[in-house]
């Protein structure tokens, strides 16, 4: 029987091997995680550990008139009941704005809103106390539609005015506008022989991680607390918990415990704050866990849009303008909001070089569920919609839809609508010429049919009657890293030491491993960079200086940058001690296999010999170029660090009498710069992809009034096995030479093209316009939705 | 109450068990078998499944009563001892099929299961039997991949681990 799983099964992990950068050696994490041994943050225990558990709103807007806790304190077994009196410190925290309350007082803003916590011996106790706690609400009228939060003077306001708000006005959160060229003007317009236009729909996505929010909050004797959870960055929590809890930053100390899948909806607080108070106050360690339903609730999802798109090109397909508007429901707090409407609306003309545009996106506060970080953040949205005017265009002018985007895809010297020049290579022809080179799958074979082939499936709904396949084409752009000014630095810190007559390399930094594979890339570069083959991975936490979140598709650019010139120092100092012992002149020396090696004379001496008994530990900060700003008006700025670009294929077979799409091959070509981990590389983008593939035709947070309807996996769908075709990835290796190792940052291109790919595909083999994702059988019959 | 069965090979006993405890809250929270994961608790993702009494169960929708006197098998107890891993958990870490890993034990246990049963599935065989265990990191191609080749390595050595 293996032991209680405590904090301190959070270990280091040592493995040994030769692959360095450009391999694909097997991750350090992976056996622990087939034999069930990884200590996830659910798993944790501790010895006198109480359970954790919150009491949520009911209701979308209502006024909080009182809060009885007495029936839950009374009840055997309950430690602790905790309201917002009992918040020691700052009541509010948030990502950028500091708006949302550790426990809601005065009013709730949306179903599901923190009001009170308990701390009990069982979570079934927990749960009893909950039921115990009365709360007096007086219920008010939701602001959930795009009419009603823009029109406050009528409806009302879901915050005050400028109560806790930086430069919001009104219910709108943010907005970015952005204009090039001579704007779109009715000259402008004259210039264009076709015009297409759309108004367009994306639903509410959810991350749907499988590990759920948690964490175990432990009280220290020096008044501080130490806190093991699974988060996308430990830093930006701590700055967030401590003033809450009354406590300066150092008494805060946050230790990464395994995290099953982030996708960004753990890049704002869900439990943190929460078992942090408990602990606090009963002086022992908390732990809460998050069941599913309580997960729909606990974190932010993907900011459902409305978007509306015009485009004009000339006879021969050159696109002349286009004009946008994004309106991105950021629901009642505003966690990211204004990250997501930046990327929005730089990215939001797609890879295309478009001379004139006219671009407003912004994003509203509502009674809707919160919405923030989801990967492809902002770019996701405005995907879907730019495809699919491309693919209108094409039919309009009576062009194959590949060609036309050929035709005005951006490529390195090409100036975005944000004045920024891609001043690395970009792809993006050669990405949709080669997906559309791939062979097709083949055709349905009706004489010799396996049901499980059929859209339906195990469902046995048909034997291949009225199945019409499609196909379909989109590309996208993303943006790597934080952007608009922000300095996303990373931090690493490398100690190479002698351990049992073998160099083992050390490697330290606060990155959020989430299952992306940071945690083997960077043992890859320092194996690469040492010459070593141990590696210790040490556990992520605050003692090291921050690394910045894992989103954006930074975490390789970034922490991997930071781990090389941690690296690099450490060699330097390593040679410059043998050339002070040794007199070495040479100037090619390099460390390979465990040795200094000159280029010119060979194997010099083992780094066990040079090193000895002393160790080499360097600490470095990675900080990619500055950006600046987008102007507030016009949106010009060189914003965004760095572009990446995937283009997908989908086939689809769609059963147009039930409306049931079976996607029956979905093939990608990326551009990754660098494939530092090739297998990895394909795993991010087949995973990426595949979150694409759900928004496409499945995922969608279903909300009536305020009220999630479905918060569960029986009600909200994500791809099964079943309904995930085969996914031919082809892989280009065109080097950035601003990133280390010409590296790209690869996660979130694939989550924006497979989507439109994928709709195409269906209206391709159906006829219908589907302007809307997800795409329900409803959709497809025409029997409702 | 008290609940005493078999988990991996070994008689365990819990005592002060609540009725509304599942087998899997008693693995993880009692017996310190926290390998089975609780994703969603309510039988949807198959993240917790474990073998009892020799078939795949998903252990969230047990009672813990229900298996007083009967035998569980856990990913913890997948593993011979003395080879360090099956064959199926080594596939899975071969191919590139664990990101966050949080949905690897029940696809370990799901997929070993399979093996036993069909020793050369079809692709279709594998996403049948697969169908009921969520991944959201990997897009289930290398999952596809590691069972493949755990079926042609079991097949090469003859047997599948029982």
């Amino acid at each position: 029987m293996s032991p209680i799983r405590t904090e301190k099964n959070l270990q280091s992990i040592t493995t040994a091997h030769p692959d360095g950068v450009g391999g694909s050696p097997l991750r350090p994490d992976g056996i622990l995680k087939v034999r069930g041994e990884f200590a996830y943050s659910s798993d944790l225990w501790h010895e006198d550990m109480l359970w954790g558990m919150a009491l949520r709103s009911p209701h979308a807007h209502a006024r909080i008139l009182s809060i009885d806790t007495t029936g839950a304190l009374t009840l055997p077994g309950v430690h602790a009941v905790m309201t917002h009196e009992d918040v020691p410190g700052a009541k509010f925290y948030g990502l950028e704005i500091h708006d949302q309350p550790a426990l809601a007082f005065g009013k709730v803003r949306f179903q599901g809103e923190p009001v009170a916590i308990v701390a009990a011996d069982h979570p079934e106790t927990a749960r009893r106390a909950l039921d115990r706690i009365k709360v007096e609400y007086e219920v008010l009228p939701t602001l959930t539609t795009e009419e009603q939060c823009l029109h406050p003077e009528t409806y009302g306001y879901v915050h005050e005015p400028h109560e806790y708000k930086a430069d919001a006005s009104g219910n709108v959160v943010h907005e970015q506008k952005v204009v090039s060229g001579l704007g779109v003007t009715d000259e402008v317009r004259a210039t264009a022989d076709v015009v297409v236009t759309g108004d367009y729909e994306v639903g509410m996505q959810d991350q749907a991680f499988l590990g759920p929010e948690s964490g175990l909050a432990v009280p220290a004797e020096d008044g501080g607390i130490d806190l093991f959870v699974a988060t996308q960055w430990l830093h930006v929590d701590r700055e967030q918990i401590a003033p809450v809890l009354g406590l300066p930053e150092y008494k805060v100390r946050l230790t990464l415990a395994g995290v099953g899948g982030a996708f960004g909806g753990r890049e704002d607080l869900s439990m943190q704050i929460h078992a942090c108070l408990l602990a606090q106050r009963t002086g022992r360690p908390v732990k809460i866990v998050y069941s599913r339903e309580e997960s729909f609730f606990g974190h932010v999802h993907r900011h459902p849009a409305r978007l509306s798109y015009e485009h004009g090109a000339t006879r021969d397909g050159r696109l002349v303008y286009c004009e946008a508007r994004i309106v991105l429901d950021g629901g009642a707090y505003a966690s990211s909001s204004p990250a997501v409407v930046g990327n929005a609306a730089s990215l939001g003309i797609g890879p295309y070089e478009v001379p004139n545009v006219n671009m407003l996106a912004l994003a509203l506060y509502s009674n809707n569920p919160s919405c923030g970080a989801m990967r492809g953040f902002g770019a996701v949205q405005a995907c879907f919609a730019y495809e699919t005017q491309m693919d209108k265009l094409a039919a309009a002018l009576d062009m194959d839809p590949v060609e036309l985007r050929r035709l005005n895809a951006v490529s390195q010297g090409s100036v975005m609508p944000t004045g920024q020049e891609i001043d690395a290579p970009a792809p993006v022809a050669e990405l949709l010429r080669r997906v559309k080179a791939r062979p097709l799958p083949p055709a349905l074979d009706l004489t010799d049919l396996d049901l499980r082939d059929l859209p339906g499936a195990l469902s046995n709904t048909s034997h291949g009657e009225g199945i019409v396949r499609g196909v379909g084409y989109a590309v996208g752009i993303k943006n790597v890293g934080f952007s608009e000014g922000f300095d996303d630095y990373s931090t690493a810190r490398v100690r190479l030491e002698v351990i049992g007559g073998e160099p083992v390399a050390m490697v330290h930094t606060a990155m959020a491993e989430v299952g992306q594979g940071g945690v083997t890339v960077q043992g890859q570069i320092v194996r690469t960079e040492l010459g070593v083959e141990r590696v210790t991975i040490h556990p992520a936490d605050t003692e090291v200086g921050s690394a910045g979140s894992t989103s954006a598709s930074r975490q390789t650019y970034m922490t991997g940058g930071a781990v090389k010139l941690a690296a690099e120092a450490v060699r330097n100092e390593l040679l410059a001690l043998g050339r002070r012992r040794y007199g070495w002149t040479w100037n090619d020396l390099s460390l390979v296999g465990g040795k200094v090696v000159s280029a010119s004379a060979g194997p010099l001496v083992p780094i066990a010999d040079l090193l000895g008994d002393s160790a080499i530990d360097v600490t470095r900060e990675h900080h990619h170029r500055p950006t600046v700003a987008f102007d507030k008006e016009t949106g010009q700025g060189s914003g965004h660090v760095q572009y990446c670009f995937c283009a997908h294929r989908a086939v689809v077979d769609v059963d147009v009498e039930l409306g049931l799409v079976k996607v029956v091959e979905l093939a990608a070509v990326q551009d990754v710069g660098r494939a530092i981990n090739p297998l990895s590389v394909v795993g991010q983008i087949q995973g990426g992809a595949t979150q694409g593939l759900g928004l496409a035709v499945m995922e969608e947070i279903v909300v009536k009034d305020g009220k999630v309807l479905n918060p569960s996996f029986t009600d909200y769908l994500i791809p099964t096995i079943l309904d995930t075709p085969p996914q031919p990835v082809e892989v280009l290796e065109l080097a950035d030479e601003h990133a280390p190792y010409g590296l790209r940052g690869v996660g979130e291109a694939p989550t924006l093209s497979s989507t439109p790919a994928v709709v195409a595909a269906i209206r391709q083999a159906t006829g219908l316009a589907l302007n809307r994702v997800p795409v329900r059988p409803e959709h497809l019959t025409g029997t409702g939705g | 109450m008290r609940v005493t069965f078999t988990a991996n090979g070994r008689r365990v006993e819990a005592d002060d068990v609540w009725e509304g405890e599942s087998l899997l809250f008693v693995l993880r929270e009692r017996l310190g078998l926290p390998g089975s994961k609780n994703a969603c608790e309510q039988g949807e993702c198959g993240s917790c499944t474990v073998y009892l009494d020799g078939e795949p169960v998903c252990s969230c929708l047990v009672a813990a009563g229900q298996v007083q006197g009967r035998e569980v098998r856990t990913v913890e107890g997948l593993a011979d001892p003395e080879t360090g891993l099956d064959v199926v958990q080594q596939a899975f870490v071969d191919a590139g099929a664990v990101q966050c890993g949080f949905c690897t034990p029940g696809l370990v246990v799901q997929s070993h299961d399979l093996l036993r049963r069909n020793p050369r599935p079809s692709d279709n065989d594998i996403r049948e039997a697969l169908s009921g265990n969520l991944c959201r990191c990997t897009g289930y191609e290398m999952i596809m991949d590691a069972v493949r080749l755990a079926a042609a390595r079991a097949g090469a050595s003859g047997e599948v681990s029982r």
